[in-house]
């Protein structure tokens, strides 16, 4: 047995890649041979007693851009919280492509396999300012050995410049984050999740709080990331997701009740039943 | 373009804090020297061996400050055990010092005075080395960073947080403490070390001795605050305050919160015990109250007294506590752990930035007024 294993089985570090100083920038190779690149399979969750996800079911295809309504309390953040590592179910599968297995990962782990997330609230850091926020999001080396001695790169600076510009924040890169608008807040977390270049983004309700005009602007946004990356959305704003198109995913109870285009969804009895209540 | 190490360390210091710096250690390293033996003891410009003795112990207790504002102020994790690794690092260097009495002792033995007392007839095996003081410095750096290291992993690894990780550090020192305590562990009971004669053979309380301890305590505190600097204005400086801010967030952008903090928490303990190992030779004692808990809250009020997370702020507040309590424990003993609390309070109610916040806002009104005007 190498030291490394002993380490591991003392420790219990699960990762086979940490070499113990954090996760380096490796190149995912994420299979996506069958089209798929989410696959939740049967993925039950239960805080005391209580199913926040139930047996759910659910597959996203590479590319697509998809919808995720359903009442509060509905599980659609407990399954952004599987996906993402924050929350382990208590039995079913989850994976990324056809081999990785996210139920194994850490969050930072899974963060690097390619999967952004933006949170309801919007979770930016506050003393920093706007530019230093998408430096710290920027995809590369985010070990500690590497960020002592990290120096911008002008191509690195060119594209922070570049994010600033598409967020609208062009003009705020040195303001202190935490004195930005709440629909610049929300801009800003969205720009964060672009810097990271992931394959797959989940946004729970990216548009809470915006402005019209703000939320007309995110739809253009997502749905020119579309095709390139795939995109899970969680919105309450009908208006919102009309705009966007694509299928739309209904949960309820923690699981599926249905999937459709936004019109078949409206009119389908069932759903107009749980919105409004037996 | 790579540029060379100690220059991208002193890139990090602004032109205020270079002359700072500058006139510190001018002040340290010529004028008291200059000042403690040129003029006699009776003259109004001697700078007596007292006044250098405490301002000595005071500027180990500023490097101490800085190593808790790197985890407290920029990392958010408030530690309320950080004198057990400046005890520590007094400790080792204390063996250093006690092999150095060699046959001095009152006993007249080989082994230490405690050791003949409790009949033990040759050296525990941890002891061994310990009359070499190029291991024993290196053990300085070793044995704090390791009991940082392996404490902070688990630590850390189980995601204990605020309140939670403040008490059992806590704990960690208090149970430290009564482990020294005992006489079979090995490291003079209740007693600690005392009665140093010599380091590095030179007399410990020749006054040229003390003028080198000052001098290099002056240089380390220099140095600490040039590397704290440089530290907190690298990325990882960013990242680690992210940490503090919003953790969620830095763990799914893909950073290990877990290394992260381990480093920061093993900095800030090697930090407190290269300054331990420098106060002990000038204080000339080293026991388990340096492991109480009350110890380890002192560091936190300095910082608190200081401002965190400006670097400048704890060192003030290091001296600031320090002299007052210095004056205080002369004056009016019985109220010192009153005045103490009270500072506290004050502190915690009234100015949250500390000293260096209510500098600020004073100056931020004194513009403003003049602007009006």
């Amino acid at each position: 047995m190498s030291t490394r294993e002993v380490m591991r089985k003392i420790f219990g570090i699960e990762d086979d890649e940490d070499n113990g100083f954090g996760y380096p920038d490796r190149q995912t190779r994420l299979d996506l041979s069958h089209n798929v690149i989410l696959y939740l399979e049967d993925i039950t969750v239960s805080f005391d007693g209580f199913r926040a996800l139930n047996k759910l079911n659910l597959a996203i295809d590479a590319g697509e851009l998809r919808c995720i309504i359903g009442p509060n309390g509905a599980g659609k953040t407990t399954m952004m919280d599987v996906i993402t590592g924050k929350t382990r179910p208590d039995s079913g599968r989850a994976f990324f492509g056809q081999t990785i297995d996210l139920t194994r990962l850490t969050e930072p782990q899974i963060a690097h396999t390619g999967i952004g997330r933006k949170f309801q609230k919007p979770t930016i850091f506050e003393q920093h300012s706007a530019f230093e926020n998408l430096e710290l999001a920027m995809k590369t080396d985010k070990r500690v050995s590497k960020s002592l001695f990290a120096t911008l790169r002008d191509e690195q600076r060119d594209r922070i410049a570049a994010t600033l510009t598409q967020i609208g924040l062009g003009h705020e890169a040195d303001r202190p984050a935490g004195l930005l608008s709440h629909g610049q807040k929300q801009w800003l977390e969205i720009g964060m999740l672009l810097m990271q270049e992931p394959q797959l983004l989940l946004l729970d309700e990216p548009v809470a709080g915006m402005t019209d005009d703000e939320t007309v602007k995110t739809a253009e946004l997502f749905l020119s990331l579309a095709g390139k990356h795939s995109l899970v959305v969680v919105e309450h704003d009908m208006s919102f997701i009309e705009r966007l198109g694509g299928k739309v995913t209904v949960l309820h109870e923690g699981s599926v009740l249905m999937e459709g285009d936004l019109a078949t969804v409206q009119n389908d009895q069932r759903v107009i039943e749980v919105y409004l209540g037996r | 373009m790579h540029t060379p190490f100690t220059l991208r360390f002193l890139s990090s210091i602004d032109r205020k804090s270079g002359i700072a710096l500058a006139v510190f250690l001018a002040v340290a390293l010529l004028a008291v020297p200059l000042l403690h033996s040129a003029f006699p003891p009776e003259s109004l410009f001697h700078v007596s061996t007292y006044a250098i003795t405490l301002v000595g112990k005071i500027m180990c207790y500023a490097i101490v400050a800085i190593a808790m504002d790197l985890i407290w102020g920029y990392g958010g994790i408030l530690s309320l055990g950080h004198g057990l690794f400046f005890a520590l690092g007094g400790y080792t260097f204390g063996m250093y010092l006690m092999r150095q009495i060699g046959r001095d002792g009152s006993y007249g033995a080989d082994l230490p005075d405690f050791m003949v007392f409790l009949d033990w007839k040759e050296l525990p095996w941890y002891w061994h080395g310990s009359d070499s003081f190029l291991w024993v410095a290196l053990l300085v750096v070793l044995v704090p960073a390791l009991v940082a290291c392996i404490f902070g992993f688990f630590a850390f690894r189980s995601r204990i947080k605020g309140v939670y990780f403040s008490i059992i550090t806590q704990a960690l020192t208090y149970a430290a403490m009564l482990l020294f305590f005992r006489n079979e562990t090995g490291f003079g009971g209740n007693n600690g070390f005392t009665d140093f004669k010599r380091i590095l053979g030179y007399s410990i309380t020749a006054p040229e001795t003390r003028l080198v301890l000052f001098g290099l305590t002056a240089l380390l505190l220099a140095a600490t605050f040039v590397f704290a600097k440089w530290l907190v204005g690298s990325k990882y400086g960013r990242v680690l305050t992210a940490i503090r801010d919003a953790e969620s967030r830095v763990m799914f952008i893909g950073y290990n919160p877990l290394w992260f903090k381990l480093f920061v928490w093993t900095v800030s303990a090697v930090l407190c015990g290269i300054a331990g190992a420098l106060y002990v030779p000038q204080v000339g004692i080293i026991n388990p109250s340096e492991m109480g808990v009350a110890n380890s809250i002192e560091i936190a009020i300095w910082v608190a007294v200081g401002g965190r997370g400006t670097l400048i702020g704890p060192i003030i507040g290091a001296f600031v506590v320090n002299l007052a309590k210095s004056w205080f424990t002369v004056s009016f003993p019985e109220y010192w752990l009153f005045f103490l609390g009270l500072l506290f309070i004050v502190v915690t109610l009234l100015l949250p930035q500390g000293l260096i916040g209510l500098w600020k806002s004073l100056r931020q009104a004194r513009a403003g007024k003049g602007g009006k005007a």
